[in-house]
């Protein structure tokens, strides 16, 4: 069957030996021609696999048949009803683990799944080019007043969902421009952050409010704003605390959380210096240790600043690698070398306090652990050492406590994440809830909406009913 | 965006800016501190809170003019706008009644003695304040610091004015003397606070100071102001500002506020050269 279908169509992008001189979008988009070729290659399952793969549900197929007929505002209706952010899932949603892993297109021989993730980001891009102006009908406005906590993907689509209902919502952030990880995270040549303002203007038509500046935990407190007459508050402040590796010579001149790195490159644009102020002095050597996405991101923002080497250290293989498949295609197309099964011990400086080499422990996968993911366990006595003038730390990130530290009704867990009832959000101080990576600890941008989805919903009951519907069920 | 309410200068290098900032003026205790960014290419840069007026909605920071940034800040106006304060952030000062409290200040960090004394002497402590400055034409804030000590001592590096030294110095009279400290508190210079600590350490006197690390978001996510201590690795910004000052690696904290020398120098050059062109504009316009 799969031989009458157009074979996936590859995503155009950027050559690797120009891209790695700017800032600009790798991924190019599918023409029109593209995304209908690629839309129509849709078996239309009756049992749509794909739906389920998506943890926002959205009806995929619904979407591609408007495609293939070119009625592309009206497949962005579809996805609106479910995802407010489709430019940015489009974008950063790793498909190949979500819903195309389950398209049954990917399930016969030789075949590939659909790019839903390529169809999804163009169908958002055509409307905004062409200014179509999708808007969402929304019920009778009902006065009552909502704060969320946090603009980064959880915080925009609780706000989204909420005002979609009708409610007043105001966003605090504490940053001075709107979008959390996608704004200081995520790097321009991955996701442009025109595009996530375009986003956020969207929520912003919809009656969301985004006050900046502003840190809850500091600036006010969850019990002020409950106080002040926010009827219920949503935290979506994410995991922003960096990890680092608890070894010897982490404060030395040179080395970097990845947080650091991209905060000063995407957020503060140091990528422009001087003509923004924030600097960032990139190494000629550089080692990014880590495997998932951030570190992904650090190793290419190290390149394109005009670093001659960069080298990612992962304790496991290439198999292991939380990133998404397409970026550890763009790493090593771009000439990002990868050491596996090297884990460091020991950062040594000069007499400077400046980074000059590494050493790095010689690791060995081992059996699976309880995630279906291989173990790893250093080698005895294998070491080795490495020259590098700059390490970048990216090896995940835990729950920054500043937000609830303020009140001691809100119970947090392991490494400061948030104790939200599973099926309902709700934490334990009466009227708040939270989701995201507030409560995961670190997951993937569509995880986060997908929860924050589900808390809007219960916060919508709760201020209509009085009581959460999963009060007495959970 | 925040309202400027006066930039005045105090001495040849350092200023006082008072800011319209309600909510920071009522939650801001001494000790704290605000990220400011002046305009939205610029760097966040932490400023120690110096006073705050809850009743007037002003907070007050004092910048010492050193690199683009702060010749930036020195150039707005009474009216104008810095578009992003945001704050109090950082833990407040732990003030307790100690008995006799020594406040240092260096230069610049006068400032936020002046908030911290203030908040000592409420508390019931004896304060004494010893501030020190190059020399006596660059004294300021000394009628403020007055009203919020008990006992103050002016120190000048080249003698002009009270005491002929360092602050440091001052203060190992003051303990030679038979003085009875119960808390020392430094803020200034880094090289100051890491003095005052190789002072107090023989004489086990509780020392606080004050860090000033390079920090980009003040709240804990990045790492910048990282410092490492006896007790691991401290955020300047979330776990401080203000620490034990026995416990601070003051030479790794040396280094690496000065890992970005060579771009502050090539940022303040544009900005200059950018000045010059802005000047030149408005004079060539002035001429039409």
């Amino acid at each position: 069957m799969p031989s009458k279908h157009p074979s996936r169509q590859e995503m155009p992008c950027q050559d690797p030996g120009e891209r790695i001189g700017n800032f600009n979008e790798v991924a190019l988009g599918f023409s029109e021609n593209h995304a209908r070729l690629e839309a129509s290659r849709c078996l239309n399952c009756k049992n749509t696999p794909c739906i389920d793969g998506c943890p926002v549900g959205i009806d995929i197929r619904a979407f591609l048949t408007f495609v293939v007929e070119g009625e592309f505002k009206r497949a962005l209706e579809i996805i609106k009803e479910k995802n407010t952010l489709p430019a940015i899932t489009g974008r950063v949603c790793p498909q190949e683990m979500q819903c195309e892993a389950v398209c049954t297109l990917g399930k016969v021989k030789n075949g590939t799944p659909l790019a839903i993730g390529s169809v999804e980001r163009f169908i958002a891009d055509w409307n905004a080019m062409h200014d179509t102006g999708v808007v969402i009908e929304t019920p009778p406005r009902t006065g009552i007043e909502i704060a969320v906590i946090g603009s980064g993907p959880a915080g925009l689509t609780a706000a989204g969902e909420l005002a979609r209902l009708g409610h007043e919502v105001t966003v605090f952030e504490a940053f001075h421009r709107a979008g959390g990880v996608l704004v200081y995270g995520i790097p321009e040549f991955r996701l442009p952050k025109d595009v996530l303002e375009r986003e956020i203007e969207f929520l912003e038509n919809l009656g969301v409010r985004i006050e900046l500046d502003t840190v809850v935990g500091k600036t006010v407190e969850i019990q002020e704003l409950l106080d002040d007459g926010f009827k219920a508050v949503f935290i979506g402040t994410g995991a922003g605390l960096p990890r680092f590796l608890g070894i010897p010579g982490e404060g030395l001149v040179g080395v970097y959380s990845a947080n650091e790195f991209l905060t000063r490159t995407n957020l503060m644009k140091a990528y422009n210096f001087p003509e923004y102020d924030t600097p960032i002095s990139v190494g000629r050597h550089v080692s990014v240790i880590g495997g998932g996405n951030v570190a992904m991101d650090s190793a290419r923002t190290a390149l394109r600043l005009g670093a001659d080497t960069v080298t990612v250290f992962y304790r496991r293989t290439v198999k292991e690698m939380p990133a998404r498949s397409a970026e550890i295609d763009h790493a090593i197309e771009e000439g990002i070398q990868f050491r596996f099964l090297r884990n460091p011990v020991a950062l040594i400086g000069n007499e400077e306090n400046r980074l000059v080499s590494m050493k790095l422990q010689e690791m060995t996968l081992g059996c699976l652990d309880a995630s279906g993911r291989a173990s790893c366990e250093p080698v005895e006595g294998k070491f080795e050492k490495v020259d590098t003038d700059m390490v970048i730390i990216a090896i995940g990130s835990d729950v920054n406590t500043i937000c609830t530290s303020s009140t001691c009704n809100i119970e947090t867990g392991r490494r400061g994440r948030i104790v939200a009832m599973d099926a309902s959000q709700r934490t334990t101080m009466e009227g708040v809830f939270a989701a995201g990576d507030a409560v995961t600890g670190g997951a993937t941008v569509i995880s986060a909406m997908g929860d924050a989805k589900k808390a809007a919903k219960e916060i919508h009951e709760y201020i209509t009913s009085g009581t959460s519907s999963n009060e007495t069920s959970s | 965006m925040v309202t400027i309410l006066s930039n005045t200068q105090l001495n040849d290098i350092i200023w006082q800016m008072d800011l319209e900032a309600p909510r920071i003026a009522r939650k801001g205790l001494a000790g704290q501190f605000v990220i400011v960014m002046v305009d939205d290419y610029g760097e966040r840069i932490p400023l120690t809170l110096a006073d705050m007026d809850p009743v007037g909605e002003r907070i007050t920071l004092v910048y010492q003019v050193s690199g683009k940034t702060s010749l930036q800040l020195s150039q707005v106006e009474a009216g104008e706008q810095l578009s992003h304060v945001v704050g109090p952030l950082g833990h407040p000062a732990e003030v307790q009644e100690y008995g006799t409290v020594v406040l240092l200040g260096g230069g610049c960090g006068v400032a936020p003695v002046h908030a911290q004394a203030k908040a000592f002497k409420d508390g019931g402590n004896e304060v004494i304040s010893i501030l020190g400055f190059r020399s006596s034409d660059l004294v300021f804030w000394e009628d403020k610091m007055e009203t919020v000590s008990d006992e103050l001592i002016i120190c000048t590096d080249d003698g002009s004015r009270g005491f002929h030294g360092f602050t440091t110095q001052a203060l190992e009279s003051q303990i030679e003397q038979g003085r009875e400290i119960d808390r020392v508190i430094s803020i200034g210079p880094l090289i100051m606070m890491a003095n005052t600590v190789k002072v107090t350490r023989p004489h086990y006197i509780p020392t606080i100071v004050s860090l000033n690390a390079i920090m980009v978001d003040g709240t804990g996510m990045c790492g910048s102001c990282r410092v490492s201590t006896t007790d691991g690795t401290k955020f300047s910004c979330v776990d401080g500002p203000d620490m034990n000052g026995f416990q601070i690696d003051f030479d790794e904290l040396l280094s690496r506020n000065s890992r970005f020398h060579e771009q502050e120098a090539i940022s303040l050059e544009h900005f200059k050269k950018e000045c010059k062109c802005k000047q030149a504009v408005q004079e060539v316009e002035k001429c039409k």
